[in-house]
């Protein structure tokens, strides 16, 4: 069908350049526009006369100067030469247009992409809907009906899983009103907000930990984030004492165990030796060095990074962490090449850019 | 569908262009009419084809279909109508098309008016101007394509810069494009003169109206801009001498001496050679302004390594033009044959001394703009040029002009008297002095601004006394005078409205000199005290826009305890860019501005506020609509013109001519 309307315009277009071939006027001759340029003006000079406005003296004047342009102008007047070239470029015309076209059109274009408005997507059936209109349309939903408790369960587990936390804790935050603050919930509301935050327990949070282990005293995560925002508020001591009591506590497999440890060694504290049959994870080995050592490993390791993502490529959390990597080593050029890679590789995906250029933002690193 | 039809148009046109810049060439080489007669139906499919795939963009646009990137990039489903088709433009991919839309529509008006013109000169101009079309489709097809699709495409789209969500957006680019296309129909010309080896009066009539056109709507253009900057960034001014405002100056400077040569030309054959000159100068700077601002080179030197294709390209467009044409004549030129003579004190040799002005003023305007940017790409060394080295360079070359302009208007063509014209002015000396010593004594500040009204208030009556000469002579009665003033060619009047103009603007800038300006902090119920008037700051309220959320400032300005206007100064922000702007909030009272741009809020909910009294701002850009209307004047006046050689006589005889 689309192909129809191309060739149909592309016949369209062929004819304008054929039509005026065919048709046999003969253009007006260089002599024939001088000479009704020349009476125009003598008509002009003969009506401000009239008016007053040019004297009979001056108008004489006037003429013979009129009259001396009209015969330079006309001194030359080019040769005319039959119509021997017009078969050849009509040839030439209707072979290249189509073929130019077509040609570099079919490397550009998507013929068999139709338009897709916004509206008819989000109207679209459930089965034949893409993933960000099915959002988009949930989210209409619970706008208008905003005490579906279950259409924000679901929510909240997709935004975590799509990696906007933000919007999780939006959805925490109704299925709290609309259920109550049972711990669970209070724990992902607060785990959703330092996410959002970058990693920094803010007030909404901190209260949220602080109920979920009022409501819950045998939990052990509310405690890790209370003594982390101690630790962020420059209260060492309670912090270290927070660590350092949870991991008296936790069972020694426990998930957050490495975690306490490596901050517990940030805070140049002593981890009780009690409870660490774990092996350390790597970022708490890390964390055990000395800074010039662990810096020449940090830098190891980025290096390391950087060279598989030029190679291989990679997705946009490994150059997201690349590029904050650089910034945290205070290199900001290199932040800026690894941006600039990341945009290109990634550069037919336009969230993943606009990840990146909010990413760009927040490091200061601009365009 | 409709999306990969505008595609499709695109390329098309692509085709035809370049089928429209060979063959009606080769049939002027081989004096073959029927083959120069293909250019004009073919200019005129070429500009349909980019109308159908303008519209196709637009179209997306408005259906907010997410499946084009560029759709994605400028666009939220959330913006106001006006700014989803304003969008259109307001980005790098769209503006090119713009760009090409307004070429092909001159190129089609060309082909459409063009039945009076010789046909070879018609086919050569048109195949010229299908060159740069050409080029330029390519550069958007190749590095800045507005129709890329996307396998996924996002629910939302990223929204425009906030600072483009302006009314100014839909007309400032538009405008300015069509200013600087407009110079392409010149160029055009200038080049098929060279080529078809002829030039003469007729040339230069068949010119003049496109010349004038782009001037008016660069005029316009730059006014626009100005006014847009002034009242959206929230600085308060409304002329920075940044790159980007230079290189639309340029070709304004260039423009109005080319305006003026060509109307010798048309009048008395001379100057035939300086004239194409300038036809080439002009759409020069005009390209070399949308290489500065479109390759990336202007926001740092160092993002042309951002985007290479793109910045190179127009490069290479931009040496082809440049080069191309400036070989062309250095090779064509000689055959060209001279035309009239005239003395140095002549109508002719004014407009001579203007263009040696206004070219010198060009010149210092591309020194100023181009020297640091060379100096960092050389040595990375940074400097900064701005308003000290332009006023001070820029200023005093323009002084002369403006005293000179109403003197030329004076002489007569061929040969004139310089002592009766500077005669004649006395009139406007006595009101320029008297204009100064009631200022002087009334306001006092700055010397300079009471020497630039002087010089306005000069200006404008001096555009008017040629007029006044020949409505007015003696023995006249009132009637008389009005039915002469009636007959008078309207292009008479278009140059005095056109002169007035720049006295006008002239008056406004002088008058910024007696502006007060206060930064402070402020809260609801302050009173300020702000030139002649006082400001009552009511109470600060949060006010959601449809994709934004804006806090207002509302004032009451007061003169003598009476409200004589409100303003609504206000901050924006717009989540989806997560980008705060800036709403000035203006009062026009009389022909002066009260204006109030928020800066921060404080933590204890106060603001802080830039406030400004600018008496006679406003006459700024009423002087560039007065240009535009003189412009529009002339324009509107077909008349062919034939200069008249004339004695000089003694002023006391003076002619009515």
């Amino acid at each position: 069908m689309i192909w129809i309307v191309f060739a149909t315009m592309t016949g369209a277009a062929v004819l304008a350049f054929l039509w005026p071939l065919a048709a046999k006027r003969n253009a007006a001759s260089r002599l024939e526009i001088e000479t009704n340029l020349y009476h125009a003006e003598l008509g002009d000079i003969d009506r401000d006369v009239k008016r007053g406005l040019m004297t009979e003296a001056d108008a004489q004047a006037a003429k013979a100067e009129a009259a001396r342009r009209l015969l330079a102008a006309t001194a030359v007047e080019p040769a005319q030469a039959g119509p021997r070239g017009v078969k050849f470029a009509s040839l030439a015309v209707i072979l290249i247009v189509p073929i130019l076209t077509v040609g570099l059109y079919l490397r550009l274009g998507a013929p068999d992409y139709a338009d897709m408005p916004l509206q008819a997507r989000l109207q679209a059936q459930p089965a034949n809907m893409d993933m960000a209109a099915a959002l988009a349309r949930i989210e209409g939903h619970l706008a208008q009906e905003p005490d579906d408790a279950r259409g924000w369960e679901i929510m909240a587990q997709v935004y975590t899983r799509l990696e906007r936390p933000g919007d999780a804790a939006k959805a925490y935050r109704n299925l709290i009103r609309l259920q109550g603050a049972s711990p669970d919930l209070l724990m992902a509301l607060g785990q959703s907000l330092v996410f959002a935050d970058q990693g920094r327990v803010n007030e909404e949070a901190l209260a949220a930990f602080q109920k979920a282990l009022a409501a819950q005293p045998s939990r052990l995560e509310p405690r890790f984030y209370l003594a982390l925002a101690a630790e962020q508020q420059g209260d060492k001591t309670t912090a270290l004492e927070g660590y350092a009591k949870l991991l008296a506590d936790a069972p020694a497999d426990a998930p957050f165990v490495p975690m306490v440890r490596e901050r517990i060694a940030k805070l140049g504290g002593e981890a009780p030796a009690a409870a660490a049959p774990a092996a350390p994870s790597p970022g708490a080995a890390i964390a055990a060095m000395p800074p010039a050592e662990r810096e020449t490993m940090i830098r190891g390791m980025v290096e390391g990074l950087a060279a598989r993502l030029a190679a291989n490529g990679g997705s946009l959390e490994e150059w997201s962490r690349l590029v904050r990597a650089y910034t945290v080593l205070r290199e900001p050029e290199k932040a800026r090449l690894a941006l600039g890679e990341a945009r290109r590789a990634l550069g037919a995906n336009a969230p993943a850019m606009a990840a990146l250029e909010a990413l760009a933002n927040e490091l200061g690193l601009g365009g | 569908m409709i999306t990969e039809i505008g595609h499709y148009a695109l390329v098309l046109a692509l085709a035809l262009a370049m089928v429209q810049s060979t063959a009606p060439l080769w049939g002027v080489w081989r004096g073959d009419v029927a083959l120069m007669a293909t250019a004009r139906p073919v200019a005129v499919a070429q500009f349909l084809l980019i109308a159908l795939s303008f519209a196709a963009l637009t179209h997306a646009y408005l259906i907010s279909d997410f499946s084009l990137l560029n759709v994605v990039e400028n666009s939220h489903s959330a913006k106001p109508l006006i700014y989803k088709i304003s969008g259109v433009w307001g980005n790098h991919e769209g503006s090119m098309l713009l760009w090409v839309l307004i070429l092909a529509l001159f190129g089609a008006l060309v082909a459409l008016g063009s039945r009076a013109m010789p046909v070879d000169l018609a086919a050569a101009t048109l195949a010229v101007q299908a060159w740069v079309g050409a080029a330029f489709l390519f550069f958007i097809l190749l590095t800045s394509n507005p129709f890329l699709r996307l396998a996924q495409p996002p629910i939302e789209g990223r929204d425009l810069n906030p600072i483009l969500q302006d009314l100014g957006l839909a007309i400032h680019p538009p405008l300015l494009y069509l200013g600087y296309v407009g110079f392409s129909i010149t160029f055009s010309f200038a080049a098929a003169a060279l080529i078809c080896g002829r030039i003469d009066a007729s040339w230069a009539r068949f010119v003049r109206p496109w010349t004038l056109l782009a001037w008016i709507f660069l005029t316009l253009g730059i006014a626009m801009g100005s006014y847009w900057a002034y009242y959206t960034l929230g600085w308060g001014g409304f002329w920075f001498w940044d790159p980007v405002e230079n290189a639309s100056l340029m070709p304004w400077l260039a423009g109005t001496a080319l305006l003026h040569t060509a109307a010798v030309m048309e009048k008395r054959d001379a100057l035939k050679i300086w004239t194409i000159f300038l036809a080439i100068l002009a759409f020069s700077l005009s390209l070399l302004g949308t290489f500065l601002v479109r390759s990336g080179v202007l926001t740092s030197v160092h993002a042309f390594a951002n985007d290479p294709a793109r910045g190179v390209f127009i490069l290479a467009i931009l040496v082809f033009f440049i080069g191309g044409s400036l070989a062309l004549f250095a090779w064509r030129a000689s055959r060209l044959r001279q035309g009239g003579i005239f003395a140095p004190v002549s109508r002719e040799g004014a407009l001579v001394l203007n263009n040696l002005l206004l070219t010198t003023c060009c010149a210092t305007v591309f020194v100023g703009t181009l020297y640091p940017l060379a100096l960092e790409s050389m040595t990375g060394e940074k400097i900064s040029v701005g308003a000290p080295f332009f006023n001070l360079t820029f200023g005093p070359l323009f002084v002369p002009i403006m005293l000179v302009m109403p003197l030329g208007q004076m002489l007569a063509w061929k040969r004139g008297d310089l002592l009766g014209a500077a005669q004649r002015l006395m009139v406007a000396l006595a009101v320029g002095f008297a204009v100064a010593l009631i200022f002087g004594a009334l306001r006092g500040g700055p010397v300079l601004s009471i020497v630039g009204v002087a010089i306005a208030a000069y200006l404008v009556v001096g555009s008017f006394v040629e007029v006044y000469g020949r409505i007015a002579a003696r023995g006249v009665t009132l009637g008389g005078a009005i039915s002469r003033a009636m007959g008078l060619p309207r292009s008479a009047w278009g140059t005095a409205f056109a002169h007035a103009g720049i006295g006008v603007t002239l008056f406004g800038l002088a008058a910024t000199g007696w502006g007060v300006e206060l930064v402070q902090t402020i809260k609801p119920g302050d009173q300020i005290a702000l030139g002649p008037y006082q400001l009552v700051v009511g109470d600060i309220v949060k006010r959601p826009g449809s994709n934004f959320d804006a806090t207002v400032a509302p004032m009451e300005v007061r003169s003598g305890g009476v409200v004589v206007a409100t303003v609504n100064p206000a901050k924006r922000f717009y989540p989806a860019r997560q980008m705060p702007t800036t709403e000035a909030g203006i009062a026009t009272l009389g022909l002066g501005q009260v204006y109030v741009s928020l800066s921060q809020q404080n933590p204890d909910g106060s603001l802080d506020a830039n406030l400004y009294w600018k008496p006679f701002v406003t006459l700024i850009w009423i002087g560039t609509l007065l240009m535009a209307l003189g412009g529009g004047l002339s324009l509107s006046d077909r008349r062919l013109r034939i200069g008249v050689a004339r004695r000089a006589r003694t002023p006391a005889a003076q002619p009515a001519e």
